[in-house]
């Protein structure tokens, strides 16, 4: 188990300087550069052509819907596109790369030069700088026999499915990016969150990290800070930590290495340049293979592919095409819907933007959304530990807001609604009739309880006879306790007080 | 006896099938007997498919007698390079890392020869992974030239070239990338053409350079191989570098060739030193033939050729050593494991090391040289830079001549053995095939007759600019017609009758 | 222009994965070294002003819709495999990682 230094004692110390490679899996309906569907669940070596298989003669052709998702992708991303990008061949052996090259851009990708907004939990806002986009294929899928672990180490075998192998990817990579500081951890985990809002919000990948749809690899180096006046120390040895498949893990992964590389540099260790593995389980990260002059991946562009020549108008019509950046979407919503700062910032956190905006658009008031999905529906949510949006839907929201707001229910009775709808009891209007919790609105039955309740306290009837419009309140608990709650309790009070005078002496 | 059918060209076998004279069986089993008649000696095939052979041709036959409507060359016997995928015939590449595998897939030329009713006889010896000009590379063993059996027969694809030279086939396909139609044509007497890039489909062709290899064919006579190519070319969507273009009937243009007002430029840099007397005495007798019939006879200059194949042996290993990487031992092939275990890696390192031949070995990590971190600019950059410049010569060279001439190679056939030992004078062996394939520019060898000092056949090359094949297809059967009408008779008439001289084959072993 | 030394060969017989002999390592050196000598001419005449050609043939935007096709079945992929399990192929064990 590494030895780690306390986070703030770290931070005192040193600056973290950050880098990011995520890669995206499109979903196309094709591969990269065969016609196998895009689909790698099922069957091992199904979904595969001798393209895919790498077999003798094969011969890759690009997908151009996987070259314009990937234009859009690199205009969501504030990148310029190329006018040319050119495939490229990397030349590594591994069993699960069947041509044992990968065709990817090396010098020249799709898109580059731009940078992402990403606003952090405590409000702060930053600008992540990005390199560049460009695409490539997966490899397959590898499974490790005979360890103990079922991982690579001290396996006997390996079995190879190539379904995955051409699944097309665009991979995006960061600028070095300085001045996370004490955010570093908060930033990592907001950007790969914003990289999956944005491709989500163009609907050019499931973006699903737990099954690999999208997959980071974080850079992290530490530089010694100096005294003031000095000139700034050299950048530090940076790792590449892989394997990092939840928004929650990259958090944790870059806090980690953080701890981890500064009690190393500052008990006058040395960083190794290397790949490591997060282990979600234990919440490490573990040594993997030292980057070395063996990595020489004789990139040069790929014969069987012709430049991608993208024309303005098809980059244009892209952009057009685009929905609004997550971070500009984000500040109009807080502007349309009136929000605090507060009060946004609570619902960003909780993760149900999109529920909102779509309750919304079914007819609530934001703040009434608002106010359900972070309220109650959360809470119901957390106490049985599963995701909010699993729970209700944003339209049997809308439809419980709105009962609401016809006076059909009450706060209370709209809770007990929603419990039935939650429980699958059906629409907010089904439960209500099925478990007859309405509002009473028939006055003939208010009448007949408030008339059987003046009459049971002649007392009372006189006071309020007598101007004593307070003494009421008696009468008032009486009939909506008489009405199991299910009464207007407004409605109770302006009936009593015309039965009051109307009823004879 | 059924032995006349296979001195047919595949034109006149296609025209008595068509008649009914003879039937697709017929023509099938004659060239079956031809072939184990001869192979002891020749030895152009590494798999014959005798069964499923007879049965295409049967069903040919049963279509015909139908009346359903065939392809012209429907029935007419093929030999296949074995750098072409094909399905239910075992494809290797000429290499011991493929031995015994049987792809799931046909190539694209595949495909468009069954489509059109033709009979697959078998698949051809080629130097390992079309590594070579004298199909000594193979790892089944060399092929020998028909016209002497202790010569190469060319290469890469000298199985192709002896098959049709010794009526084993009417005609075959090929792949060139550095000349290996175009050569083995030239030392066999026989035709071949290397297609404009693009012009045929590369899918499923085993590749060894991709921005240089072309299927191709290889016959007896021009006509036969604008026949095939009819058949091969056009637009494939599973070949990006496939070219869209529609192409004219290469056939039409062997009936209507004419040579009068055509200019033919005469490359300067690739005659005199270093060829062949007797090479030079045919060409120059070819060209004084072609202007007697009109042609316009000028010279031209393509200064970049000196530095052609330092490019094209940078180029082509450098692309060769990637594309060869999937030989790995995962999903196909050969897989030797060291002795003692060992992990992936070392499976992979032994597979390469037993599987691939010296040459190809030779050129993969030539190629990984090239590629690699620091050398890059200096090699594979600098010859992707000649590249340009040799396609700026034949610009510059087509601007006054409509198609250009020149030995096809600077010898005749070598003896077998006389140059594995030094790689490097093999490779300058190709110096006048292989600027087509640095330009993607189609080039034809037909024959020009036999050199005085060894007998053995000599051809001429001609070389067109992209696109325009049919300019070849005119030129070259134009001389075709010139030359026999001067002898009397076909070149390979006058080849040894290798029947008869079966017993004294050169005994494969011995080379 | 440059002297190719036998740590050379065998670093390269390392990245392009053939397990070379002892020998094989000291003829390819030698071998190697003229070819080199010979191709090597190719960086006196590529000038900085000269473009690189990749492609003989200039092509752009070369692309596939995207539909699906037709498929190898697993039996068919698995054909020509020296070792499978039945649907996946076998290797022996990896030492070294995913890239
Ligand atoms: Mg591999
Ligand atoms: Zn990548």
């Amino acid at each position: 188990m590494a030895k780690l230094m306390d986070y703030d004692r770290a931070l005192e110390l040193f600056e973290p300087v950050l880098g990011f490679e995520v890669h995206i899996e499109l979903s196309t309906k094709t591969k990269m550069f065969s016609d196998a569907p895009n689909y790698f669940g099922g069957e091992p070596n199904t979904n595969i052509t001798p393209v895919d298989l790498g077999l003798p003669g094969s011969l890759p052709v690009v997908n151009g819907q996987a070259v314009r998702y990937a234009i859009s992708l690199g205009l969501a991303l504030g990148c310029s596109i190329a006018p040319t990008s050119r495939f490229a061949r990397k030349n590594y052996f591994y069993p699960d790369l069947a041509k044992n090259y990968q065709i990817s851009q090396s010098d020249e990708p799709i898109a580059f030069a731009g940078s992402v907004e990403v606003e952090l939990p405590n409000g702060r806002m930053f600008t992540v700088p990005i390199e560049r986009a460009h695409m490539e294929e997966d490899a397959g899928k590898l499974t490790h026999v005979g360890g103990a672990t079922g991982r690579i180490q001290g396996a006997e075998y390996s079995l190879v499915d190539y379904n995955r192998a051409g699944v097309p990817l665009v991979e995006i990579v960061t600028d070095i990016i300085y001045g996370a500081e004490a955010d570093a951890p908060e930033l990592a985990k907001a950007y790969v969150s914003t990289i999956r809002d944005i491709v989500v919000g163009l609907g050019i990948s499931e973006a699903r990290m737990e099954r690999g749809n999208l997959r980071c690899d974080a850079n992290i180096s530490l530089r010694r800070r100096t005294p003031e006046g000095e000139p700034p120390a050299p950048l530090g040895t940076r790792t590449e930590t892989k394997n990092v498949n939840s928004l929650r893990s990259v958090e944790r992964a870059i806090r980690y290495e953080i701890q981890r590389q500064a009690a190393i540099l500052d008990e006058g260790g040395t960083i190794t340049q290397e790949t490591r593995h997060w282990h979600e389980d234990t919440g490490e990260t573990s040594a993997g293979r030292p980057k070395s002059d063996a990595d020489d991946y004789r990139y040069f562009p790929e014969p069987d592919l012709l430049p991608v020549v993208p024309s303005d108008e098809l980059i244009e019509e892209l952009r057009a095409a685009l929905p609004e950046a997550p971070a500009i979407r984000r500040r109009r919503l807080k502007a349309e819907w009136n929000f605090t700062d507060l009060e946004f910032q609570d619902l960003t956190n909780s993760g149900l933007v999109n529920e909102v905006i779509d309750t919304v658009a079914a007819g609530a008031s934001p703040a009434a959304a608002r106010k359900w999905w972070t309220g109650e529906i959360a809470r119901t949510a957390n106490a049985q530990g599963v995701d909010a949006t699993t729970l209700v839907t944003p339209l049997q929201v809308a439809q419980l807001v709105a009962l609401v707001d016809d006076g059909t229910l009450t706060d209370r009775l709209a809770r007990q609604v929603l419990e039935g709808v939650i429980a699958g009891e059906g629409t907010p209007q089904q439960v209500v009739d099925a478990r007859g919790l309405a509002v009473v609105s028939d006055d003939g039955a208010l009448i007949a309880a408030i008339d059987e309740a003046l009459q049971s306290q002649p007392d009372v009837l006189a006071k309020i006879r007598d101007g004593k419009v307070q003494a009421a309140g008696a009468v008032i608990g009486a009939v909506m306790k008489a009405m199991k709650g299910q009464a207007d309790a407004a409605r109770v009070r302006e009936l009593v007080l015309e039965r009051a005078t109307a009823l004879p002496e | 006896m059924t032995n006349d059918l296979t001195r047919l060209t595949a034109d006149a076998l296609a025209t008595k099938l068509a008649a009914g004279d003879i039937s697709s069986v017929e023509a099938t089993q004659a060239h079956l007997d031809r072939i184990a008649a001869v192979e002891g000696a020749v030895h152009a095939f590494l798999h014959v498919a005798s069964d499923s052979a007879l049965a295409e041709a049967a069903d040919i036959d049963r279509r015909r007698a139908a009346g359903e409507q065939l392809h012209p060359l429907a029935g007419v016997p093929i030999a296949i390079k074995d750098v072409i995928v094909t399905k239910g015939m075992p494809t290797t590449s000429g290499s011991k890392i493929l031995e015994g595998w049987v792809p799931p897939y046909d190539a694209t030329v595949m495909t468009k020869l069954r489509a059109a009713g033709l009979v697959s006889l078998g698949k051809t010896n080629m130097d390992e992974f079309a590594m070579g000009s004298s199909t000594e590379h193979s790892a089944y063993g060399p092929t020998h030239n028909p016209w002497d059996l202790e010569r190469i027969p060319g290469g890469s694809g000298g199985g192709s070239a002896a098959a049709v030279a010794a009526f084993e086939a009417p005609f075959a396909l090929g792949s060139d990338t550095g000349g290996s139609i175009r050569q083995p044509a030239h030392v066999t007497g026989t035709v071949g053409l290397k297609p404009t890039y693009g012009g045929v489909s590369r899918y499923g062709a085993i590749a060894l350079a991709s921005s240089l290899d072309q299927i191709g064919p290889v016959s007896r006579t021009v006509l036969d191989s604008a026949l095939l190519h009819d058949v091969i070319g056009g637009h494939d969507p599973r070949d990006s570098t496939s070219l869209t273009d529609v192409w004219p009937s290469f056939a039409e243009a062997v009936r209507n060739a004419d040579v009068a007002g055509l200019r033919i430029g005469v490359i300067k840099e690739l005659q005199g030193d270093g060829f062949q007397p007797g090479v030079m005495e045919r060409f120059r007798e070819a060209l004084a033939l072609l202007e007697g019939a009109g042609a316009i006879i000028t010279e031209v200059e393509l200064p970049s050729v000196e530095h052609a194949i330092a490019a094209y042996y940078l180029i082509m290993p450098a692309e060769a050593s990637s594309n060869l990487a999937k030989f790995d031992s995962v999903r196909f092939g050969l897989r030797v494991n060291p002795k003692g275990g060992g992990t992936v890696e070392d499976v992979m390192s032994a597979t390469r090391e037993q599987g691939f031949g010296a040459e190809t070995k030779r050129r993969i990590i030539l190629g990984t040289y090239a590629l690699s971190a620091g050398y890059y600019d200096a090699y594979y950059g600098s010859a992707q830079k000649v590249r340009t410049l040799v396609q700026r010569d034949f610009a510059a060279a087509f601007a006054n001549a409509d198609v250009l001439v020149s030995p096809t190679a600077p010898t005749t056939a070598f003896k077998l053995g006389e140059k594995t030992g030094d790689p490097l004078s093999m490779y300058l062996n190709d110096i006048a095939t292989i600027p087509a394939n640095l330009a993607g520019i189609p080039g034809i060898s037909v024959p020009a007759g036999l050199a005085a000092e060894d007998g053995l056949p000599v051809g001429i090359q001609f070389l067109a600019p992209a696109r325009e094949d049919a300019r070849l297809y005119g030129v070259a059967a134009a001389l075709e017609a010139l030359l026999e009408e001067k002898w009397g008779h076909t070149l390979l008439s006058q080849a040894p009758d290798l029947s008869s001289s079966e017993m004294n084959a050169t005994d494969e072993g011995a080379v | 222009m440059s002297e190719i030394t036998q740590e050379q060969v065998t670093h390269l017989a390392n990245l392009a994965r053939i397990a070379l002999t002892p020998e094989e390592i000291v003829s390819l050196t030698s071998e190697l070294g003229s070819i080199m000598d010979h191709v090597a001419t190719v960086t006196e005449v590529a000038t900085p002003d000269v473009p690189a050609t990749s492609h003989p043939i200039p092509l752009q935007n070369v692309f596939r819709d995207d539909v699906v096709g037709q498929t190898l079945t697993a039996e068919e992929a698995l054909a020509g495999a020296p070792d499978h399990d039945g649907s996946r192929f076998r290797v022996t064990a990896i030492l070294g990682e995913e890239q």
